[in-house]
């Protein structure tokens, strides 16, 4: 999960990371209220996960309590390519004379992590890579060792930072990894991070990505998450489902990652034959489901109003065929006369002959089984476009 | 043959005792797996009944390894223990470790995969988070139903357990020599690369299938290293054309962010090495079946 810029800079505060003032405000109001409290110049920042806020006017510098207020009204409620802006963080503003970057990533195709580093600053890291490949240094992290004052010094060197600045940087380093290794985090970025005319380092914004796998580890964390939530999403978290909802007509419902993707993709072929018709979400039931988890499932997307036929796509590995039959039964049972959208079923593997059993003796009017993968998405695609 | 895994293979359980280990257990002994004990420290010097199969469990990894030969160790424990589970069976030197847990954190992977690189890969580790690895007709560790597919000429390697058995079936008359879930988590142990290298190897696989996802660069790797290294022919398989930028899609690596790692770039990879891909999963076992019939 990512947070958002202002939980990034209060970790890193909490990590001994140098960061400025910053504190958030959901009105005008609280916006003004926070500049008088920090005073002087201060920057009004919009809180959103996306790039390109600054372009889109989410952020400005003001240099009074009434300029802060304006800018924050103007600020909240901006749509930012799509993210609606609910808060904004007031931060006390700095006197830059240089700006660096400096992120800690996971780097998957060498299977360790990842540290990238230029003397370089102030522009998107995507377009340095792009224009100047040669200031971003790109330094292997191990994993056991991690980042200590002399590799941090590496890095830093490799960055293309002279000594005197690379020793007043490496400290900064270390902590950011300290904030990376502790938190269970797969990004650690700061950019920019920058020297103020006053000499010293400072992390002005920064992203943070927190592995959900660690949250066991992180039980006292408590993450808020002002971002929108879709209500669909919502009940499918508290149901411990795994479900993304998507912009289509064909619910879809699997048994594991990998065929659910496969089953979204196979959807969207047949739709091209039946007016362009799309997959509604991703529903992953996982290994082993049983006939409850399949009907809260069901329940999710029969909830969803754009939904106008399911396809239920299993492949018994563990998960029982006729455990997903049970399931499909149980469901329309209890939604009664309410069931109004059809759905089809390939059921293989694991006790496919039980499963498909179970459903032919049920002959429910609104339920079809169809024998592959294929047919039965172009049946979905068809009975949503009709 | 097969590779990694064969008639030969003596499997232990770490996490046998567990609900998810005794379950596993049980399948895999009925698949006709060799089972020769389990690993709990908390029941070490207990026998354990498994449908008449008397199965010791022991302290240690080590100790296992000591008292039966053991040279396989299959991984069910729960997410919070897995990194100490595989660091041990890295320091057992234990030929082949497959991690089936689902869920452990990244870091918990970065750094027993850096600790087997440190100690020089002595064990080979499958995972975490896949269905394992199955030789039909010979062994099968790991979570993969024994009985979906018989022996054959088919490697298969995935990064998906499903869409593994969805493969198995579709080929099923031709039949697998054996099939590899490597998993959709981001850090790994063995990747694509290291199961072509093997079928490329191995005499009695002729094709290879490859099934892959969004994701992370393991399939433009892969076809490089199929253009370069690989005679055999190969069909390939991706996942996840139709998935949205930034959503997570259950597997924790399956994420597309920017251009890299769409299932569009990697099929484009695939063709440039010359690898017929496959629009969905029954296409793809289509073009297997071609390329087969023509080798005969």
């Amino acid at each position: 999960m990512d947070l958002f810029e202002y939980q990034a800079r209060d970790l890193f505060e909490a990590y001994g990371v140098p960061v400025l003032q910053g504190l958030i405000a959901d009105t005008p109001d609280e916006a003004a209220a926070a500049a008088a409290k920090i005073g002087g110049t201060v920057v009004v920042k919009a809180q959103v996960q996306v790039g390109g806020r600054g372009k889109a006017g989410g952020v400005k510098v003001v240099h009074s309590v009434d300029e802060a207020r304006e800018a924050a009204s103007k600020i909240l409620g901006l749509d930012i390519k799509g993210h609606v802006v609910k808060r904004v963080m007031i931060a006390e503003g700095a006197a830059i004379d240089k700006e660096f970057y400096f992120s800690i990533l996971l780097d998957r195709s060498n299977r360790t992590f990842l540290s990238l580093c230029s003397v370089e600053g102030g522009m998107e890291i995507e377009q340095l890579a792009v224009e100047r490949p040669e200031a971003l240094a790109k330094v292997p992290v191990d994993a056991m060792l991690g980042i200590d004052l002399d590799k941090a010094l590496e890095i830093a060197k490799a960055g293309g930072f002279d000594d005197a600045m690379a020793a007043k940087v490496a400290p900064v380093f270390v902590k950011l990894w300290n904030v990376f290794k502790n938190e269970d985090t797969t990004l650690v970025e700061v950019n920019p991070l920058v020297l103020s005319k006053d000499g010293q380092i400072l992390a002005l914004d920064g992203k943070v990505s927190l592995d959900e796998n660690a949250d066991f580890r992180h039980s006292e964390r408590e993450v808020v998450n002002i971002a929108k939530v879709d209500p669909l999403e919502e009940k499918a978290k508290a149901l411990g489902l795994n479900y993304v909802k998507l912009d289509g007509e064909v619910g879809v419902i699997g048994n594991g990652a990998g065929l659910v993707m496969s089953t979204l993709d196979v959807v969207a072929y047949a739709g091209e034959k039946h007016g362009g018709v799309k997959p509604a979400n991703f529903l992953d039931i996982g290994g082993g489901a049983s006939a409850e988890v399949m009907a809260n499932g069901l329940d999710v997307i029969l909830n969803d109003p754009q939904v106008r036929s399911v396809f239920v796509n299993v492949f018994g590995g563990i998960t029982a065929c006729d455990a997903v039959a049970n399931g499909i039964v149980g469901a329309l049972n209890t939604l009664g006369s309410a069931a109004s959208k059809p759905l089809v079923v390939r059921l293989d593997g694991n006790n496919v002959i039980e499963g498909r059993r179970i459903l032919a003796e049920y002959a429910h009017p609104l339920v079809t089984v169809v024998e592959t993968m294929d047919e039965a998405a172009d049946k979905a695609a068809e009975l949503a476009n009709k | 043959m097969s590779i990694f895994l064969d008639q030969n293979s003596r499997i232990i359980v770490q996490g046998m005792t567990g609900a998810e280990g005794m379950k596993h257990t049980r399948r895999m002994l009925a698949g006709g797996s060799n089972i020769v004990g389990g690993v709990n420290p908390r029941k070490a010097g207990e026998t354990v009944d498994v449908d008449g199969t008397q199965l010791p469990v022991f302290g240690t990894v080590a100790e296992a390894m000591a008292a039966t030969g053991a040279n396989v160790s299959v991984i069910f424990v729960p997410p919070a223990f897995a990194k100490a589970a595989i660091i041990e069976a890295i320091d057992a030197e234990i030929p082949l470790a497959v991690a089936i847990t689902e869920g452990i954190p990244v870091h918990d992977s970065a750094e027993a995969w850096a600790y087997n690189v440190a100690k020089g890969e002595k064990t080979r580790l499958i995972g975490p988070n896949c269905p394992g690895i199955i030789s039909p007709g010979k062994s099968n560790a790991g979570i993969t139903p024994w009985d979906i597919a018989g022996a054959g000429p088919i490697g298969l390697v995935s990064k998906s357990g499903t869409l593994t058995y969805q493969m198995m079936f579709e080929l099923r008359e031709i039949g697998i020599s054996t099939a590899i879930g490597i998993g959709g988590d981001p850090i790994i142990g063995t990747t694509h690369i290291d199961a072509l290298a093997a079928f490329q190897a191995d005499p009695e696989t002729k094709a290879i299938v490859l099934i892959g996802e969004i994701g992370g660069d393991s399939e433009e790797k892969a076809a490089a290293y199929i253009q370069a290294h690989v005679t055999k022919p190969v069909v390939a398989y991706v996942a996840g054309f139709t998935a949205p930028e930034g959503k997570t899609m259950g597997h924790a690596g399956a994420i597309v962010s920017g251009s890299a790692g769409t299932a569009q770039a990697k099929k484009e990879a695939f063709e440039a090495a010359g690898v017929k891909v496959g629009k969905t999963p029954s296409e793809t076992a289509a073009l297997m079946r071609e390329v087969y019939a023509s080798l005969a």
